[in-house]
């Protein structure tokens, strides 16, 4: 069985580290918060200005002046801080953030990340993605391993505008995960019930496999 | 202390004129100038630059001079919420640049500052990157970004003082403060203004001297754009 998207969050919240400061992106990275250990202190980090982001406020409490970067309302924990936006990105860009969760359209196997524009048919912008890519040292990927036609995400080179070059590290996808190395795709970790084979179907990149490909466990 | 007040909104938005180019503070719609795009509206200023994070929603913030075309062009990072502003985008009818947010931050804060320009990782090897002079540090490639320009800079804070200083709240600082002083004219609006002597100077966040003009805003509307809320147990 592929993953759903909660269990692509509960995979990625095992590589959420003791004394981390983690940015989360939109969508399935949002929700790794949910999934990350209670025994382990971790800050999570919004780029509109918000460390030490907390749950989302109970009924009646929330606040228009205390979004995340998904313009969600949200809570802060005990010894959060709010800062502006440069002083925002002098965390990101000065690499004071530890791990970086974002979500992908298409990764190429050099690394390149494209999340920001279809052209002629969606165009959001990169929001603080291009300088989160441009910077962090440890990004991982969230992502959908095909389209819906079911055509692989995970390409050779991608066609779509890129976000940016050489920096993607490690996927977790609905099938597998995968660790990005000298220009190829290496499978570590498959989906419960997920063959090789259909691994292989659904990655137009060079795929390395070797040994023994454990299921993901949680 | 130099008094900045005005006493409203009309006078505080004295000088706009057609084809400028506007700054404005705010993430979504948390922390916008509420006020002075209501009088943006009524005065119909056509063919603006407006340099913001984001373009609003349908009918709220920027959304609002957007269903009137007053806006020609749009510097944002992120545009996502605006069905009105893809459509305009799209078909050509809206001239937009999209640049990365941490890069749209400290072109403010260059503007601010006195910085020219800078050089920044984000954006290299995008199309970002084009036309752009580019150059290694550290054996890493750099984009050299430029400080913005602009006529007037509308930010929105907490509370203030006669005087100009400025505190926020919550994450509706946001660009607000890298905005102040980084067009030739410095417009806050704010939720409490203040006599001079009101504050702790240790909890001001941006000296009046980056101030122009100051004015109590009113009827704060500070809509939420995604509501999410959990149970009480």
């Amino acid at each position: 069985m592929a993953l759903s998207k909660e269990q692509i969050a509960q995979r990625i919240a095992k590589e959420v580290k003791d004394g981390y400061y983690v940015n989360l992106g939109i969508g399935i990275p949002t929700l790794v918060a949910n999934f990350v250990r209670k025994d382990i202190e971790v800050d999570f980090q919004s780029e509109n200005g918000v460390l030490g982001m907390g749950p989302f406020p109970f009924e009646g409490d929330e606040d228009p002046d205390l979004i995340n970067a998904g313009k969600q309302t949200i809570t802060a924990l005990p010894g959060a801080s709010f800062f502006d936006s440069a002083m925002s990105f002098s965390m990101i860009r000065g690499q004071h953030i530890d791990l970086t969760i974002l979500g992908a359209m298409e990764v190429s196997q050099n690394g390149d990340i494209a999340n920001w524009k279809i052209p002629g048919k969606m165009v959001k912008g990169m929001g603080g993605a291009m300088d989160l890519v441009a910077s962090a040292e440890n990004i991982i990927v969230a992502m959908m391993h095909t389209n819906r036609a079911g055509d692989s995400k995970l390409l050779k080179k991608c066609s779509l505008p890129l976000t940016g070059v050489n920096c993607v590290k490690k996927i977790v996808s609905n099938l597998a995960v995968l660790e990005i190395v000298n220009n190829s795709f290496h499978l570590l970790e498959r989906a419960p019930g997920v063959s090789i084979e259909e691994i292989k179907k659904a990655t137009e990149g060079n795929l390395i496999i070797e040994g023994d490909i454990p299921e993901i466990k949680f | 202390m130099i008094n900045k007040t005005v006493p409203d909104v009309q006078e505080a938005c004295r000088g706009v004129k057609d084809g400028m180019t506007f700054m404005l503070g705010g993430f979504g719609l948390s922390g916008i100038p509420e006020n002075t795009i209501a009088e943006l509206v009524r005065l119909n200023v056509k063919e603006v630059t407006c340099i913001s994070n984001n373009a609003g929603v349908d009918e709220f913030g920027l959304g609002l001079l957007l269903q009137k075309k007053q806006i020609r062009k749009m510097i944002s990072s992120y545009v996502g919420e605006n069905a009105e502003f893809e459509r305009q985008m799209l078909s050509g009818e809206l001239e937009v640049e999209l640049i990365p947010q941490g890069t749209l931050a400290q072109r403010c804060r260059a503007a601010q500052s006195g910085i020219p320009a800078f050089y920044t990782p984000a954006g290299y090897g995008t199309e970002v990157a084009q036309d752009k002079e580019s150059r290694a540090f550290n054996g890493k490639m750099h984009l050299l970004e430029y400080a913005f320009n602009a006529d007037f800079a509308f930010v929105k804070a907490w509370k203030g003082d006669a005087a100009g200083n400025l505190i926020f709240k919550g994450s509706a600082r946001n660009f607000n403060p890298n905005m102040c002083g980084a067009a030739k004219i410095t417009v806050a609006e704010v939720e409490e203004l203040v006599p001079v002597g009101s504050f702790d100077p240790n909890q001001i966040h941006i000296p009046g001297i980056f101030i122009q003009r100051i004015f109590q805003g009113n009827n704060y509307e500070k809509r939420i754009e995604q509501l999410t809320v959990r149970k009480r147990i």
